[in-house]
């Protein structure tokens, strides 16, 4: 996608993200950086980025309740909502991707070793692209908890992860949307992680009786707001 | 227009294969780790390396994306550049390892309109990792790297992390360290 005349990337907006060294959450403490990042000016390589438009999106992917033989189980939901930037701009035609556990809280992934059986009607992976205004709509199952060992008796909440490019290199963001009133959520050392309390529920989708089809489907809401402003470059010192 | 906080972070955690590198389920992905059609413009390359956590050991579940230019310096919208799409992503093995089939990138615009040595983006996604982790990769034989103004500001001791060595004719090495002895230099971008 080409450089956005203008774009502006405020480095304060970062402080919404969770700290990589975060010892609740057992994987990280191998893993997570233990030196200080190095701050990047930002040049071509991180305000250019790749597109992905409406032609890396087969008919149907947005659709992951479709493809198999039969109908999965488990309760049938719509997720909706725009991608935005942080003036509310919409982000328009940007790729999405999602995956999901099914129904009973497991992944088709080969390593998924959970004792709940796999739906041979339910694969979790679906694509869609946003339209002109930043919209997106998936059809789906309602994913299920499942444990995970991080500590004793640790469940996840159900989550949908999510995946966007956005229009640069810097607008990356792998993340995961959650379900109102889910009690697993304040055990979570994941959505834990996230310290600022405002931050951490935009991850939590809204129920929204708008959205759901009569004799259907549940609707839920979740908009996802990617970092970017219409500041012109002049009036950040960052911007290369 | 309302101002909006940006959504947060979360991991990619253990079981995102199946969607977004999928090849091993028989799916189309929407990228793989081959960056460079026959058409694209420089030098044809290997980048190989492996991904290691704090104790050495290697991170089998991790993902490695890379956004690069062309070997004439051009990112994938420049007119007339349709056979590179510029990025790519590989899921590391048992191992640890992952490898790209691409084009050693040219030298692109700095901050200052100063060329930047050839580089490569990369970003780093695994289990553990709640943020995209963002580095670079640069080239041993590039006399550019002695006046690059990012490498610069790396701290001497360390960019050595940053740099990619020839191992054999047209394959470089290049590991990415999360943690501990040698820890990759990682961006904040
Ligand atoms: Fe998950």
């Amino acid at each position: 996608m080409s450089q956005t005349p203008g774009r502006a990337y405020p480095r304060e907006s970062l402080a919404a993200h969770p700290p990589n060294d975060a010892p609740a959450y057992a994987s990280t403490r191998l893993r997570a950086p233990r030196r200080p990042l190095v701050i990047l000016p930002h040049t071509l390589t991180e305000l250019t980025g790749p597109a992905y438009g409406h032609d890396s999106v087969a008919e149907g992917e947005n659709d992951l309740t479709l493809g198999h033989a039969g109908a999965p189980l488990g309760e049938r939901i719509i997720v909706t909502g725009r991608v935005l930037d942080e003036d509310g701009r919409p982000v328009p035609h940007t790729l999405l991707e999602i995956w999901q556990a099914n129904a009973a809280g497991r992944y088709i992934h080969v390593n998924d070793r959970h004792d709940a059986p796999i739906d041979p009607n339910f694969t979790g992976a679906g694509r869609v692209v946003t339209d002109a205004s930043g919209g997106y709509a998936f059809t789906t199952i309602k994913p299920g908890a499942y444990p995970w060992r991080n500590h004793h008796n640790a469940w996840r909440p159900a989550h949908i992860h999510f995946s966007l490019f956005g229009p640069s290199f810097v607008t990356r963001l792998v993340t995961q949307m959650y379900f109102p009133g889910d009690p697993l959520l304040g055990l979570d050392p994941i959505w834990q992680s996230i310290p600022d309390a405002r931050a951490r529920e935009r991850l939590v989708s809204s129920f929204d009786i708008e959205t759901t089809k009569p004799e259907w489907a549940l609707g839920y809401r979740f908009d996802i707001v990617l970092r970017g402003r219409g500041a012109t470059p002049m009036e950040d010192p960052h911007h290369g | 227009m309302a101002e909006r906080g940006i959504t947060p972070s979360q991991t990619v955690g253990p079981f995102f294969a199946y969607c977004l590198t999928p090849e091993a389920y028989d799916a189309r992905g929407i990228a793989g780790n081959e960056i460079a059609g026959p058409d694209a413009a420089g030098q044809r390359i290997h980048i190989e390396g492996r991904v290691l956590d704090g104790a050495g050991e290697p991170v089998p579940d991790a993902m490695v994306e890379i956004w690069q230019a062309d070997g004439e310096g051009r990112y994938p919208e420049a007119p007339g550049n349709a056979a590179f799409r510029g990025f790519g992503r590989a899921e590391t093995d048992v191992d640890g390892r992952f490898v790209f089939v691409t084009v050693k990138p040219g030298p692109v615009p700095g901050p200052d309109g100063a060329p930047q040595a050839p580089h490569i983006g990369v970003s780093v996604f695994a289990r553990g990792l709640l943020n995209r982790l963002a580095t670079r990769i640069y080239f041993a034989d590039e006399p550019a790297n002695e006046g690059d103004p990012v490498l610069a500001l790396v701290p001497a001791d360390r960019r050595e992390t940053l740099i990619a060595r020839a191992v054999s004719q047209g394959v470089y090495g290049y590991d990415v360290r999360l943690q501990g002895e040698g820890e990759t230099v990682f961006f904040e971008i």
